[in-house]
């Protein structure tokens, strides 16, 4: 039989009963669209963390201190080698594929003036910091190198400062107080939003890390050095570069562990990429068991409609089926009515994301991915549970089958 | 003429097992049929000629036995190929009618066709219009089943049965569920195409029907104890039925 005659006749007998149809299509309409929303949640998610990883900067590399080994016994913080200035200096020197290097010195300290006065944290940084982040200005400008080498007191604003201390103003000019010495307002930069963890990334300010070290602290250790590469292709390379002019800087024997640790920004970003990913697989699980109720809803009503329709299977033998005639012609039926669900499950599972978004505001992501894989899904729904019931038929002897009242 | 067999049983045996009680259904039956007979397969119920006809129209297998069909013996043949035999060389019509409900004529008709497996080219809507316009019902294509009187139902089961060609046509109780004056339409139609050259096998237990063909055999506990040819002047009579002559037998409603 041709594949446009068994669809036919398939059809044909579906729609002889709609409203059986249309109820057992439900539980496939209900299980594919409720894949398809929790799924377009979940990758709503994710896309949101990608989005906010990428404010971070653009091929950033982070130097810290401190060992990263994952698998056996960590010495913990004893191990770490302390980060310095040459360290940074060496890496801008030496390595071929990083373009900017910026250390980062860090001081939580009160900052007064305009409005009043704000708690916020002190980068001190170098001039590349901006490259690095890939960072706009707001007003103003980033400070440049001979700032740098006379540590001069200016700083630039995080639009959070701002925002609190000089609200609807361009502060650039103005003077604020950090820890008794005055600091020249020189720029602020455009706003970047919170992290993937919730830290709002605008509440800081920046200045020169020579400033900030013999100024506005009295604490000169370095953080992190941050490193960026021209193009991602040459962030693993650039990552064993800094790796191995760091060992060189420490000394480092050969065997010996680091102490320190070298990533990129997915590194970071990957734990809470893991976190939603799981997230999404939940949901996706979760709503496949209304799929797979939906899919027993259809065994259920193939198994009837092969015993209601056991005379016109022994019919259907008796001028000539075969087995498989029978089989394939309700195995067909079967997936006719679970893809027919799964599309409209699909247009209602759209639907529903982009009313939810609306409703909630949360990002949702719907993808021909999602598309495919919920088709292909009720597809093998109705071949899974349509099977037994139209093998059941296809075993009929047709005598029997002929008498069946 | 020269005997042209068309089917022929050697010593079948059918026997059913229930339980622990072995029924011996048919008990050797020997049986040859010429292409072009019309035949009538008559016994009491219980006589064996439902089975016999399951076992002829290649439902059923045979306990022991030959059987052979227009060209092809019939012993170790799989399900599948016994579902081909039934498609291309057997045709069946049933006491109740046995037609697709919401399903048109012509669609009931083309059915058999769509399960042609031998690659000829068919002109499946074309052959079935035509084997329904043969049972005189080419007005009647579109109507589905329950639009359709007893009889006319009956024509487009015969149709179906004629529309693939045929080797035998097997009748089981035609007429049963017919009224008197509608079951000598149909077995004129099987007449009809009895004249036209086809081999026709009606199984009854109603000797006005079993005497409208030329050849009676009767079955008794899965034997068979009569054969007998009848005169042709009976076989072209239609029946003695109690049918008044004054009713037109081509009434349709």
């Amino acid at each position: 039989m041709k594949g446009s005659t068994l669809i036919k006749i398939a059809s044909q007998s579906i729609l002889k009963n709609k409203m059986r149809t249309m109820l057992t299509m439900l539980g496939i309409v209900i299980g594919v669209g409720a894949v398809i929303v929790m799924v377009a949640i979940g990758q709503g998610a994710q896309s949101q963390i990608q989005e906010q990883i990428n404010t971070l900067g653009t091929n950033m590399i982070v130097v810290t201190p401190g060992s990263s080994r994952q698998g056996g016994v960590s010495r913990g913080a004893q191990s770490y080698n302390r980060l310095t200035i040459k360290d940074s200096e060496k890496i801008k020197r030496e390595s071929l594929f990083v373009s900017a290097v910026s250390p980062v010195v860090f001081s939580r300290t009160q900052v007064i003036g305009g409005q009043g006065n704000w708690r916020t944290t002190i980068n001190g940084v170098s001039t590349d910091y901006q490259i690095i982040r890939n960072w706009d200005m707001k007003y103003g400008r980033f400070f440049d190198q001979s700032e740098l080498r006379q540590m001069r007191r200016v700083m630039v604003l995080g639009h959070t400062v701002a925002e609190n201390l000089f609200p609807d103003e361009d502060p650039v000019g103005l003077t604020v107080q950090v820890r008794n010495v005055p600091v020249e307002i020189i720029g602020v930069l455009e706003p970047k939003g919170q992290t993937a963890s919730g830290n709002d990334q605008d509440d800081v300010v920046f200045a020169p890390y020579t400033t900030v070290q013999t100024r506005l602290s009295g604490w000169s250790r370095i953080f992190q050095i941050l490193a960026s590469t021209p193009s991602s292709r040459d962030i693993p390379a650039a990552q064993e570069e800094i790796r191995a002019i760091m060992r060189e800087s420490h000394g480092i024997s050969r065997f010996a562990e680091d102490g320190f640790t070298v990533r990129n920004q997915n590194d970071l970003a990957e734990a809470e990429q893991g976190t939603t990913e799981v997230m999404t697989l939940l949901l996706a699980a979760i709503a496949s068991i209304s799929l797979l109720v939906g899919g027993i809803g259809i065994m259920n009503i193939m198994l009837v409609s092969v015993t209601e329709r056991t005379r016109e299977i022994g019919i259907r033998m008796a001028i000539g089926a075969r087995g498989r005639d029978v089989l394939t012609q309700f195995l067909v039926e079967s997936i006719v009515m679970s893809v027919l669900g799964g599309l409209i499950g699909i247009g209602i599972g759209f639907a529903g994301s982009s009313i939810l978004s609306q409703l909630t505001g949360w990002n949702t992501v719907t993808s021909p991915t999602t598309i495919m894989i919920a088709l292909a899904f009720s597809a093998g729904v109705g071949i899974f549970f349509g099977f037994y019931p139209a093998r059941k038929a296809a075993a009929l002897n047709p005598i029997e089958a002929l008498r069946h009242e | 003429m020269e005997h042209d067999i068309v089917m022929r049983t050697q010593g079948l045996t059918k026997v059913y097992t229930m339980g622990k009680t072995e029924v011996h259904a048919l008990q050797g039956i020997d049986l040859t049929i010429d292409r072009g007979e019309m035949i009538a397969i008559v016994g009491a119920s219980g006589s064996g000629k439902s089975t016999l006809m399951n076992i002829i129209g290649c439902l059923d297998y045979p306990t022991s036995g030959t059987y052979y069909l227009d060209g092809v013996h019939l012993e170790n043949l799989s399900r599948n190929e016994l579902a081909d035999i039934r498609n291309s060389k057997i045709g069946f019509v049933f006491q109740g009618f046995n037609l697709l409900s919401r399903t048109t004529a012509l669609e009931n008709v083309e059915l058999p066709l769509l399960y042609d497996r031998s690659k000829r080219k068919i002109a499946i809507r074309k052959t079935a219009e035509e084997a329904l316009e043969r049972v005189g019902l080419g007005d009647r294509m579109d109507h589905e089943p329950n639009e359709l009187s007893g009889g006319q139902q009956q024509r487009v089961a015969i149709a179906r049965a004629l529309v693939t060609n045929p080797s035998i046509l097997l009748a089981d109780e035609p007429t049963g569920n017919l009224d008197s004056k509608t079951s000598v339409e149909v077995l004129t139609l099987f007449q009809e195409l009895h004249s036209q050259g086809m081999t026709v096998l009606l199984i009854t237990h109603e000797s006005d029907v079993a005497h409208c063909t030329q050849r009676i055999i009767e079955l008794r506990d899965g034997k068979i104890i009569h054969d007998k040819h009848i005169q042709q002047e009976m076989a072209d009579m239609t029946t003695s039925t109690e049918a008044p002559a004054s009713l037109d037998p081509d009434l349709d409603s």
